[in-house]
């Protein structure tokens, strides 16, 4: 089960640029919420300070404390060498083989797919693998950033359906420029930054 | 797979006959075996030594402590390197080590490891410290070049250090340590060999060299550096093959 998260004024500054500027939110537990915002408002970095991989100047994030993360970053971030299947069950060895393939085969990734390395995958592939990796494992928190980027329009359907269904329950906090995206997800709240 | 279609663009087999013509025009045009022997000769040879057990014996001798010497490098280095990798103490402390037994001539450790072991154990020290380095450096070298940003998606997941080690590290470091067990492996026969030629101990390939110079057998001493080639050849493509199963074996889940 997904828990509540608190941002309390979060601020980053790297040198002279301000990346983040007092951020406060709730991001209510079990359910999907969206971060909008044009590119270079701080998104990433927000997202980087949820993940436990940046610290901010100021402010303080509660409700993550021993909770299990999954995530979808920027850039895909596979295991190149390995199968989509391997790469998923690097973060979740419990999954059963039959269980992932049927998860990959929703999001259009079929047999020809599964015995090759992730390094010959297209673009689109690889971050539908990512999306899996993240919706497959087993964390309680959900921290997408821009997960469906760079498929084409019936993908992003199908993996927007995928993401509802594996994302039920959890506490999800996506990053996205799309409105159409976030309703897709099931969104219940959309925060500007 | 790439390496290997270079390699057989660079190596024709026409170009290898051409060499070796040359090479048995040179002997005939010369006509003294005892200076420049022939190819043909050199065939002869070491059909007749592949006949004996004392060929044989002298393999298995010098393949025990030069690979032998190789494999303890090998175990100490990629330690030595993940330690190195993890605590940058480590890494100051063992910098200089490394880099003095670079330096040093092979023929000076030959002479100062003879004081310190018996001849016959001479090759195991040479090897390990030629081959110490090389896969050192080339693994420091890799985890170091680890790719961050995977490092930080097994950071986030949470990813236990054996698994993160097992299918991160291994399949990062591999290119670096394959180039140095490549580099290492040639490196550690020809030491090896030179060592056994200095230090003398007895059965060894060093030792039939050497007898093959001071009683003047060309053919013998060139059918025994074919030998090395083949052995040196043979044992560094059969670790490669090790690694690569092992490697695989690793990352199969």
């Amino acid at each position: 089960m997904g828990m509540e998260i608190r941002a309390e004024g979060l601020t980053k500054t790297y040198g002279d640029v301000t990346a983040l500027s007092g951020f406060t939110a709730v991001f209510p537990a079990g359910a999907v919420s969206c971060i909008m915002a044009p590119s270079g408002a701080g998104k990433t970095t927000l997202l980087r300070i949820l993940m436990g991989l940046e610290t901010p100047d100021s402010g303080s994030v509660s409700g993550l404390e021993g909770a299990r993360l999954g995530a979808v970053f920027q850039e895909d971030r596979l295991c190149e060498n390995l199968s989509a299947v391997s790469n998923i069950r690097l973060v979740r060895p419990s999954l059963g083989k039959a269980e992932i393939e049927e998860a990959l085969a929703a999001v259009g990734l079929g047999a020809e797919a599964l015995g090759r390395p992730v390094r010959e995958f297209s673009g689109g592939m690889k971050r539908r693998v990512s999306l899996l990796r993240a919706l497959l494992s087993d964390a309680d928190v959900l921290l997408l950033d821009e997960p469906l980027k760079g498929l084409d329009a019936e993908t992003k359907q199908v993996a927007a359906r995928a993401l509802r269904e594996c994302g039920h329950g959890r506490t999800v906090i996506l990053v996205t420029h799309d409105e159409a995206e976030a309703a897709a997800v099931g969104a219940v709240q959309i925060i500007q930054l | 797979m790439k390496n290997r279609s270079e390699k057989q663009k660079q190596i024709r087999l026409w170009a290898v006959l051409v060499w070796l013509a040359v090479w048995q025009v040179g002997s005939m045009a010369l006509g003294q075996e005892v200076l420049l022997v022939s190819p043909v000769s050199v065939l002869v040879r070491l059909g007749e030594l592949v006949r004996t057990a004392g060929f044989w014996s002298s393999v298995g001798f010098s393949l025990l402590r030069i690979g032998g010497g190789c494999f303890l490098a090998i175990v100490v280095g990629v330690a030595l390197a993940a330690l190195a990798g993890r605590f940058t103490r480590v890494r100051e402390l063992v910098a200089p080590l490394m880099l003095v037994i670079k330096a040093i001539p092979v023929a000076s450790f030959v002479i100062l490891v003879l004081v310190w072991v018996p001849s016959r154990n001479l090759s195991v020290v040479i090897s390990f410290l030629i081959v110490l380095p090389v896969i050192y450096t080339n693994v420091v070298g890799g985890i170091r070049a680890a790719d961050p940003q995977i490092l930080e998606m097994a950071r986030v997941f949470r990813l236990p250090a054996g698994r993160t080690v097992r299918y991160i590290y291994v399949s990062q470091v591999l290119p670096f340590f394959r180039t140095a067990l490549s580099v290492g492996l040639g490196l550690c026969w020809k030491a090896g060999v030179a060592a056994e030629v200095i230090g003398l101990p007895k059965g060894s390939i060093g030792m039939k060299l050497h007898e093959a110079k001071i009683y003047l057998e060309t053919p013998d001493v060139f059918a025994w550096t074919v030998t090395i080639v083949v052995v040196s050849y043979a044992f560094e493509k059969a670790l490669l093959r090790c690694v690569d199963a092992g490697v695989r074996h690793m990352e199969k889940m």
